[in-house]
Formats: structure tokens, C-alpha cells, sequence
């Protein structure tokens, strides 16, 4: 099987094996890059998205102003702004954290995750604002607090509601990763972009990694709707 | 005035800014044109245009709007060059073709979100009450009739929300053409960022550019989305 492979491979010029290995060393990339973003914009977005819920001015206008901000300028404009922009502040370049931002993936990752962070608190406000008034009258005829009630009632049915926007929003940042080759990360549109420069085959090269980004959203896709099947059972229509 | 002089980089990015204009523009013709006949093909009951509909909403879909755009500015100048060799050693005619990268943006970005836009058509027809078709048809009015009259204004209220989302994404989108190339305002501060070595006094304000024409979109949607909601109680 593995020789039978390996004569495949012999018989073009550009999916070798040393190519393949760098296509593959830009797919981990890509992935570590989007889960990090992912989970870091999670950890930001569920507080935001909670604050912005308590209806105090003082404290959802400036969330609005950071989810207005970032939903509406491109990322690559954000991108490049932390990219850069991390480079002058005073005394970086002397301090210990050089040692982590001269390396791209650092502003690309916070980048993302801030981007990433303003689209899920926008989703999960939403579904906070949809749980439905019975729900929090009951929790608060049970006597719960505020917190008990916004762990145990609001955000389990919230986070349910919003798993098929978020499942989009996961989508939309793999796709939104490959910008990060633009400030020299080699994720695999980078890879893609080395393998064209150093072949010229322009269709080759970008025509693979389209199909495995295409893969890759089919298994997102595939997986939030298993998911989505088994938290969403209940809203299901009855059948019998 | 030293404040808008922006180092001697002010009109040029100024420029930019129209440019970055001109392509969403012209690519959101492109895309409504792509998505209103692909939404078409899609409900059509012809076999072969529902699974060209369908493999190009979901393909395009799938795949990030960066690959698409290098796959297809790199990948139609070698398609362009292929052709015109081969048209030079059998016929002996030159002629050659350079990719702009103004179409090739224009055409990419149109591409991409003509399969989004072809989804939101889609629904918005589903939307439409059979009955008011069935109505029209009893009134002896034609296909094209139909359409015009009955159902395009009420497809449009259906529509109009995911198309103006459609509008912002590609909007954002656009800033992509300055990766190949072209020189949009992203690009022009870009490279001025670089000479004068001070990124934020010129991204910040490209920044602020996008979030004024996304300001006023969002105004104009909201009064399209009045006018088409004319006769509809609010919910």
C-alpha cells in the first residue's frame, strides 16, 4: 500500500512527498490557530455577552462600541494593525514579551480571537435576550439568585439556541484564517502560496488546499449537526 | 489640516478609499446577477441546472474568499497564457491577455458571494405565499409579469436582511483585493505604514472609513426594509 503510494507520488512533479509533509505542517497550523482563537474568543464573549444582558448603560455601551467596532472592519484590517502595531509600542522590543510577539502567530492568534470574541458575544446575547420569560419567572419563584438562576436556567437553554449561529461562526473563522499567511504565517494557504511560487502551478497547488479546507468544513459541519441533534433533541418535532 | 495631511499619504488614500468603493460595488452587481440566476437554477425543476446550482453554492461556500481569489488571479493568468501559446505555435496569432487585478477582484468576490446571495434568493422565494403565484396565474398575467409584479416586491421584503448582512461581509471582504495587488485603501496605508513607520495613524483611519460606509448602509437598509415592509404589520 505505502510503495503503491509512494509510486503515485512519483509520477508528478508537484504532489510529492516533501510537499505533501508541507501541506500537512500548514493544516496543523491552520488548526491550532482557529481552536486557540476559538476558545480564547469563547472565554471572552460569555462574560461580554452576560454584562451586555444586564441592561446597565455604563457597561453594555462600551461592549456594544468593541462588538460594533470589530463586526464592522475587515480583519485583515485588525490583523494588521495588532501585527504591526505591536512592534512600536515603547520598550516592547526590550521587554520578555518580544520573545512571543516577534513571532507572527501571537498577534494573529489575538487578532482572531478578539475578532472571533465580537461576533459570539453578539450570538450569545441574542439568545440570552430570547430565553423565554417563563423560564426566568419559574427560577425566580424557586428563589434562586441572580447567578444561580443565569447558571442553571439562562445560559444552558441560551447556549443551546445559539449552537447553529455559532456552528457559522466556527465556519467562518477556519475561512478567516487563511488570511493569517498574509503576515508570513505558513498555515495552509501559505503552504499553497510556497508550493505555487515554487512550481508556478498555480491550480495545482490552490486547487489542493481548497479541497482540504472544503473537507474540513464538511467535518465542522458534520459535527455541529450531531451535536446539534443531540442538544436540540427536545425542539424536535414530535414524531408519531 | 495637519491632522488630514496624513504625511503627503492623505489623497492617495483617499483614492484607495474610492477604489475599495467601486469594487464592492461592482462586485455586489456581479453577485445579485450570479445569486438571482443560481437561486433560479436551484428551484427549477431541470435536473442538470439544480446540480450545477448546487455544487457551486456549496463549493464556494466551503472553500476560504483568499484561496478562491489567488486560485483564480493566479490560476486564469496561466489558464490566459496556456491559450494564447497555443493559439500562437497552431495559428501563429499573438495575442495575450494581462489579469487586471481590478477585474479579477471584482470577478472573484462577485463569484463568492453570488452563492450566499443565491441562498438568501432562495428562502426569500420559499417565503412567498404559493397562493399570491396561484392568484396571479388565475389573472391570466404571465411568467414575466408574475415575477415583476407579484413576486420580486415580496421576495425583496423577505430578502432584504440577508442581503444587506451579504453586503456588509462583502464589503469587509473587499479589503482582500490589496493581497493581490490591487491598490485599495488597505494596501495604500499599508505601504505608507511602512515608509513612515507609524501603523496606527493610518490603519486606525482606514478602519474608521469601513465603519462609516457599514453606518451608512445600515441606514439605507433600514428604510428599504420600511418601504418594502409597506402593508405588513409588525410583529
Amino acid at each position: 500500500m505505502f510503495e503503491s503510494l509512494t509510486e503515485l507520488l512519483n509520477q508528478n512533479d508537484i504532489f510529492t512527498v516533501a510537499t505533501l509533509l508541507q501541506y500537512w505542517d500548514g493544516l496543523v497550523t491552520t488548526v491550532q490557530l482557529v481552536f486557540l482563537s476559538l476558545v480564547v474568543g469563547l472565554v471572552i464573549a460569555i462574560p461580554l455577552a452576560i454584562l451586555q444582558s444586564l441592561n446597565n448603560p455604563f457597561i453594555s455601551k462600551p461592549i456594544w462600541l468593541y462588538v460594533y467596532v470589530f463586526r464592522g472592519t475587515p480583519l485583515l484590517i485588525q490583523l494588521y494593525i495588532i501585527y504591526y502595531g505591536i512592534t512600536y509600542i515603547d520598550g516592547i522590543q526590550e521587554s520578555f514579551w518580544w520573545h512571543i510577539f516577534k513571532d507572527p502567530f501571537y498577534p494573529a492568534l489575538i487578532a482572531f480571537a478578539l475578532n472571533t470574541a465580537a461576533y459570539t458575544t453578539e450570538i450569545i446575547r441574542g439568545s440570552i435576550a430570547q430565553t423565554s420569560r417563563g423560564e426566568i419567572e419559574a427560577a425566580k419563584a424557586y428563589g434562586m439568585s441572580w447567578w444561580q438562576m443565569t447558571r442553571r436556567i439562562v445560559l444552558p437553554s441560551a447556549f443551546r439556541r445559539a449552537l447553529p449561529a455559532y456552528s457559522n461562526e466556527v465556519i467562518f473563522m477556519l475561512h478567516a484564517s487563511a488570511i493569517a499567511s498574509v503576515v508570513t504565517i505558513v498555515d495552509l494557504t501559505g503552504a499553497a502560496q510556497n508550493i505555487y511560487s515554487r512550481f508556478y502551478a498555480p491550480f495545482e497547488a490552490f486547487t489542493f488546499v481548497a479541497l482540504i479546507y472544503l473537507c474540513l468544513t464538511f467535518l465542522l459541519v458534520f459535527i455541529f449537526r450531531k451535536l446539534e441533534a443531540r442538544l436540540l433533541a427536545h425542539l424536535r418535532p414530535r414524531t408519531h | 489640516m495637519e491632522l488630514l495631511n496624513f504625511h503627503g499619504y492623505g489623497p492617495s488614500i483617499l483614492k484607495g478609499a474610492v477604489l475599495t468603493i467601486e469594487v464592492a460595488v461592482l462586485s455586489l452587481l456581479l453577485a445579485l446577477f450570479l445569486g438571482l440566476g443560481a437561486a433560479m437554477a436551484k428551484l427549477s425543476k431541470n435536473r442538470f441546472l439544480n446540480f450545477i446550482a448546487t455544487v457551486y453554492t456549496t463549493v464556494i461556500r466551503g472553500v476560504p474568499d483568499l484561496v478562491l481569489m489567488l486560485l483564480i488571479f493566479f490560476g486564469a493568468q496561466i489558464m490566459v497564457n496556456n491559450f494564447s501559446d497555443w493559439l500562437y505555435y497552431s495559428f501563429d496569432i499573438e495575442f495575450f491577455i494581462n489579469i487586471d487585478a481590478f477585474v479579477a477582484g471584482i470577478c472573484t468576490i462577485g463569484f463568492i458571494f453570488g452563492a450566499y446571495m443565491a441562498e438568501t434568493f432562495r428562502g426569500a422565494y420559499l417565503a412567498v405565499d404559493a397562493g399570491q403565484i396561484e392568484a396571479g396565474k388565475a389573472y391570466g398575467m404571465n411568467a414575466r409579469q408574475i415575477f415583476i409584479r407579484i413576486l420580486f416586491p415580496q421576495m425583496m421584503r423577505h430578502a432584504l436582511p440577508g442581503l444587506g448582512n451579504n453586503w456588509m461581509v462583502l464589503l469587509k471582504t473587499t479589503a482582500l483585493v490589496s493581497v493581490i495587488g490591487l491598490a485599495d485603501m488597505v494596501r495604500l496605508a499599508k505601504e505608507a505604514s511602512g515608509a513612515v513607520h507609524e501603523p496606527f495613524k493610518f490603519f486606525i483611519p482606514v478602519a474608521a472609513v469601513y465603519l462609516l460606509i457599514t453606518f451608512i448602509s445600515e441606514v439605507i437598509l433600514k428604510r428599504l426594509e420600511t418601504r418594502y415592509s409597506v402593508g405588513v404589520s409588525k410583529p
